[in-house]
């Protein structure tokens, strides 16, 4: 086990507390960077995914994980940010104009949320930004001047600096993997200052906060607007790895993957995140196997237990028909949530963390270590 | 002028007064503290000041500056810290970013140099961590400064709180029951730092109470309160030797 010994001030505000960070990130990063000339164009696509993902968790992690208010209209700020970038090409903006004016504008109507979502908490806010989203994705179906409607629009590959840049190319892959790092950076930087300090002041005890001289209305909609901001900016990107985008990929479906990404990830660190980006972003061709697969391997087994050549094709096609229902997916995403949320709410980040500290105690790890912790009473809450 | 005056102070919940007409001051440097039976008001009287209730009537000054209409997050920028009774802390964070949030009213960055941790973000930080040091020495936190709070007992959130408030370097500090659920020992304690709050650190305290001993042994003055109303103001003998306070509390 190793023991920190703190001798200065600035140890505490460290992003990284021992060398031992620098190496194990030093590692990740480099083999993030040898990735795209290694790994199939197939796992190269998904790690693009990855990104996207991860920079929308951190985004809904700064308003849902560290400032406590629950956001179902993620998808929204996404298609804002896409459509930007979609109609200002059209006009041949260049990519740096039209990513930084897609999140500004993404930020700002995240402000503009932000404003009602002062007055509700809780469930209340998950059903305000749920209409929002719904609200964005009926204007995306019905604006067809500027949105073409169900149509949808192309959105031709980026250019920086006059050199195109495929969506499928390493470079893209390394604007999407900045993109992630510049926010987790920025991020953590204000997660150490005292922005960052009231918003998780304004998650904890709105009143403490309010008594100490946090505004926290200002807070709560700046958290919004930044939230909504990083989301736009990953929106560009989302658009450009599409390559077409049109109103019904912006779905509560997708809002929902996200909270999905949070909460399976787990909610108090960046960490989570990414962990939910790579889990959410995996599982699908994971299920898509399945659904190929699982028909056969039922009527295989069936057949071994001495069902006759009939029942098992019997077998195999209710099964198939069960694997491609409607809302199969949709419902398996559900039991996900429910399942984390029960037996593992600090998500895949926080089992690590315990398989890390089994190890490091080991042989005296007591399961206890983590066992909900008394909570006092609080009776006159002022809310 | 009076260093803090309250004048008519009313809170009205329908018919029921909580807070009736309620006029007290507190001088500069003393330790004033407020009791009286459960309902009596005391609670009332420090959510009005800490503007988490908007007073019916009546008006309160600070430094002869009326605050009765400033926002809640103002007060604590005008120099008036509190804590409460049933501890509000930030329950998932580690106790020195709990007591960072104490400094929110002495940052002065903003968003964008934050989001860069520019130097001078760099340099504000350490400030807000020397002076948070400085009150953790104060107060014999040493052992706590990277623990959750979730995890402390109740003695030692108790502690902090007083800590949090602290960090704001407080002119007037607003102490909502500060020995309510400790022991004789933590009580024990908690009146030393009290006394230290004024004599060392140059503090006036406004403080609600219960425990008598403790009332006895720091206070300079008390005020009486039963239903809303002020039944008696004076040092600590005189007040508990008043007969409507005799009343109120043994009933008459």
């Amino acid at each position: 086990m190793r023991f920190l010994f703190k001798t200065a001030y600035e140890d505490d505000i460290k992003l990284f507390p021992h060398s031992g960070y620098v190496v194990s990130y030093g590692i990740l990063l480099a083999l993030l960077l040898i990735a795209p000339f290694v790994l199939s164009s197939y796992l190269m696509s998904q790690l693009v995914f990855v990104c996207i993902y991860a920079t929308v968790g951190v985004a809904l992690l700064i308003l849902t994980g560290f400032t406590g208010q629950a956001s179902l209209g993620h998808a929204a700020f996404l298609a804002i940010g896409a459509y930007t970038a979609a109609y200002l090409q059209k006009y041949n903006v260049p990519f740096p104009v039209y990513f930084l004016a897609a999140g500004a504008l993404s930020g700002l109507i995240g402000a503009m949320v932000g404003f009602p979502a002062l007055r509700l908490t809780g469930i209340y806010l998950v059903i305000a930004t749920i209409s929002f989203a719904l609200i964005v994705e009926e204007i995306l179906a019905r604006w067809e001047s500027v949105t073409h409607g169900n149509e949808g629009m192309r959105v031709k590959a980026l250019s920086l600096l006059g050199v195109p840049v495929p969506r499928d190319s390493p470079t893209f892959y390394f604007l999407c993997l900045a993109v992630l790092v510049l926010t987790i950076v920025g991020t953590l930087n204000l997660l150490r200052s005292p922005t960052g300090r009231a918003f998780v002041a304004i998650r904890d005890s709105e009143t403490a906060a309010r008594s100490m001289g946090v505004n926290v209305a200002l807070y709560k909609v700046k958290s919004f607007a930044i939230s909504a901001a990083i989301t736009g900016f990953a929106g560009v990107l989302f658009a450009h790895k599409l390559s077409f985008i049109s109103p019904e990929m912006f779905t509560l479906q997708l809002s929902i993957e996200f909270i999905i990404v949070i909460l399976i990830g787990g909610t108090f660190s960046l960490h989570g995140a990414v962990l939910g980006a790579i889990f959410i972003v995996m599982i699908d061709p994971f299920l898509t196997y399945l659904k190929d697969d699982m028909p056969g391997m039922i009527a295989g087994i069936a057949a071994t237990f001495g069902a006759g050549p009939a029942t098992a094709g019997n077998i195999q096609s209710k099964v198939a028909a069960f694997a491609s229902l409607n809302g199969l997916k949709g419902a398996i995403y559900g039991i996900i949530i429910v399942l984390f949320v029960l037996f593992e709410p600090l998500g895949l980040y926080g089992r690590w963390l315990k398989i890390k500290l089994f190890f490091q105690l080991f042989p005296l790890y007591k399961r206890a270590t983590f066992k909900r912790q008394k909570i006092y009473v609080k009776s006159e809450r002022n809310r | 002028m009076s260093y803090f005056r309250a004048e008519n102070l009313s809170l009205h919940f329908g018919g029921l007064k909580a807070v009736d007409a309620v006029s007290f001051a507190v001088e500069k440097g003393e330790i004033l503290s407020i009791i009286g039976p459960n309902g009596a008001g005391k609670s009332s009287i420090f959510n009005l000041i800490s503007r988490i209730y908007r007073p019916t009537s009546g008006r309160i000054f600070f430094e002869d500056q009326d605050i009765t209409e400033e926002p809640p997050y103002d007060i604590a920028k005008l120099g008036i810290a509190r804590t409460f009774q049933n501890i509000e802390l930030f329950e998932n964070a580690t106790v020195l970013s709990n007591l960072l949030v104490g400094r929110h009213r002495h940052s002065t960055t903003q968003l964008w140099q934050e989001l860069l941790f520019l130097p001078s973000v760099r340099a504000n930080e350490k400030v807000h961590r020397r002076r948070v040091e400085q009150v953790i020495e104060f107060l014999d936190l040493e052992p706590y400064r990277d623990k959750l709070i979730s995890g402390l007992p109740y003695g030692v959130r108790k502690v902090i709180e007083l800590a949090r408030a602290l960090c704001s370097e407080p002119k007037l500090i607003l102490l909502d029951e500060p020995s309510s659920g400790l022991n004789v020992e933590e009580t024990d304690d908690m009146s030393f730092w009290i006394r230290d709050l004024k004599n060392e650190l140059g503090v006036t305290v406004l403080m609600v109470e219960h425990d008598m001993s403790l009332v006895n042994r720091v206070s300079d003055r008390v005020i009486a309160l039963n239903y809303g109303r002020v039944l008696a103001m004076g040092s600590p003998a005189e007040v508990q030797q008043h007969p409507d306070v005799v009343a109120a509390y043994l009933g008459a």
